[in-house]
């Protein structure tokens, strides 16, 4: 574990060099993630007849502009980049380093988060900064915000390797990784707002893991909630990240005996 | 003739290609189900608040939603495949191999492989506006048929053309071989009508981008609200467009310069 952790800063800025390296195609990518947008350009334009629940027009930009944010601070490719290595075999290549597989992906995928920061801190702050009077005031909330935002970064990353790893079962696994991303899209808030659903869905929406990917970090952005719940809610994504974590493992340790390198 | 045989031949030959994997079939036909579900639950949620936004009213909204869905599976089923392939064959220089052939090379890649199991998007459209008519308690006549038919026409043509000139971005510039993820995903704004946009953003997707076109025109040609300058318009206007297109490959492939060693 030392020894990892020793390793960890290098890998860092290994990954970093590659998002700089791949700058053109990063941007691209980027670019491409603009579903709330287009769900805010539905929005804006009901909301010009009056507000839609808690919702104004500008409530809606700022809960569409802070829900891209938290989506290009937070993800991850990690379950594409593992199902292509274990179909093609060199994920072979990886377990012959002396650094757990994982570990790795995980330092690829945070060393993105500068460059993606860099990208879209200036676009967004001038977009948040002409609806910051829909921001929340709380200091607590900011800084309760940082932990949030790294349990979401952990928890989306978990997910993926997760159902990267069932790759080593059988193939489809980034079909079932599609599947959970259009039912997260709902359930995360990164559709609609969560508290514009009706009150079963809603209820069923607030317990499940999907809320603490996107609309709790936004929720806190745009200060809808109150000190002590925010609280409870840091707390319990954080169950839910240990959870992960201790599923990721245990799907691991038994999907590696299964590993037959097969391809390269 | 000859063209209708290639056609043909290549159709069959990139479906055979597709069907060897059964499994996928069902995997991807029930993912297709999810994301159009996943497409229709924002419209239920925002008609739950409002009668109806900008003008349309639920049904009218779902005919566009239609449409939508049925051309995103075609660009995502057909049209986005193949011409991946061709961002592919520039890089690795195995374009030689279609460039030889004694047919013409746009036709050739346009058609190299199919997802037939996107199929399914098409049914699914089919569902939408069979909903939307008995919800709108009327049915179109013939002459709204044929005017859609016609809209379907030109919107299929400015879809592929749009294809076409990203992917010959690619002959000048292989870095940028996800130009082509770029557009599907601003595609998605075609799922709302035209006219939730205002100022720039308008002009922007009716003629710059002609989103408008693609799936808010052929919803109105099926309501019967279509002009007749608007359809002539937009007739021209594809024609024209596609020419154009057709222009910018020819250029590119005569920039073509076999990358392998």
């Amino acid at each position: 574990m030392r020894h990892a952790l020793k390793a960890f800063p290098q890998l860092l800025r290994t990954g970093f060099a590659e998002a700089v390296a791949y700058r053109a195609e990063f941007l691209i990518w980027m670019f491409s993630t603009n579903m709330p947008l287009v769900m805010l350009a539905l929005w804006a334009a009901v909301a010009r007849s009056g507000p839609v629940g808690s919702y104004t027009q500008k409530g809606f930009a700022a809960y569409y502009l802070a829900a891209l944010l938290v989506r290009l601070l937070t993800g991850s490719w990690v379950v594409w980049e593992m199902t292509m290595e274990i179909r093609q075999g060199t994920l072979a290549l990886r377990l012959l380093r002396p650094i757990h597989p994982l570990l790795a992906y995980s330092a690829e995928n945070l060393a993105a988060v500068p460059m993606r920061g860099i990208v879209a801190i200036p676009l967004i702050v001038i977009f948040l900064w002409n609806v910051r009077d829909q921001l929340g005031g709380d200091p607590i909330l900011w800084t309760i915000l940082a932990p949030a935002l790294l349990g979401s970064w952990l928890l989306t990353f978990l997910v993926m390797s997760i159902i990267g790893t069932l790759g080593l079962w059988f193939e489809s696994a980034s079909s079932l990784f599609e599947a959970w991303l259009g039912i997260s899209a709902i359930l995360s808030g990164y559709l609609i707002p969560l508290d514009l659903f009706p009150a079963a869905v809603r209820e069923v929406a607030l317990v499940l893991p999907f809320r603490f990917l996107l609309s709790f970090p936004v929720e806190l952005v745009l200060g809808r909630v109150d000190r002590w719940h925010a609280l409870a809610l840091l707390v319990a994504q954080w169950g839910y990240v240990a959870a992960a974590l201790l599923a990721t493992r245990l799907v691991w340790r038994s999907g590696l005996r299964r590993y037959a390198a097969y391809g390269g | 003739m000859r063209t209708v045989n290639v056609i043909r031949a290549q159709l069959r030959a990139s479906l055979s290609l597709a069907v060897q994997y059964r499994l996928d079939f069902v995997v991807e036909g029930l993912l297709a189900i999810l994301w159009m579900a996943v497409t229709l639950v924002p419209l239920l949620v925002v008609f739950q608040a409002r009668q109806q936004i900008v003008g349309w009213t639920f049904p009218e909204m779902l005919l566009v939603l239609g449409w939508f869905v049925g051309l995103k599976g075609l660009l995502e089923g057909a049209v986005s495949p193949s011409l991946m392939n061709v961002i592919e064959h520039v890089r690795k220089g195995t374009l030689d191999f279609v460039l030889l052939k004694p047919v013409d090379a746009q036709l050739l890649v346009s058609l190299a492989k199919i997802e037939p199991w996107r199929s399914i998007d098409l049914f699914g459209a089919a569902a939408i506006f069979l909903y939307a008519f008995r919800q709108l308690g009327r049915w179109p006549s013939s002459t709204d048929l044929l005017l859609a038919a016609a809209m379907l026409g030109t919107a299929v043509v400015v879809m592929y053309s749009i294809a076409i000139l990203v992917v010959s971005i690619a002959f000048f510039a292989v870095r940028v071989d996800n130009l082509l993820y770029l557009f599907q995903s601003i595609f998605d704004v075609a799922r709302w009508p035209s006219s939730i946009f205002r100022g720039t953003l308008a002009i922007v997707f009716t003629y710059v981008l002609p989103l408008a076109l693609m799936t808010t025109y052929p919803a109105l040609a099926l309501l019967g609200k279509l002009t007749l300058p608007t359809t002539v318009g937009a007739l021209v206007g594809t024609a024209l467009f596609a020419a154009f297109a057709r222009a910018i490959w020819r250029v590119s492939i005569a920039r073509y310069t076999s990358a392998s060693s």
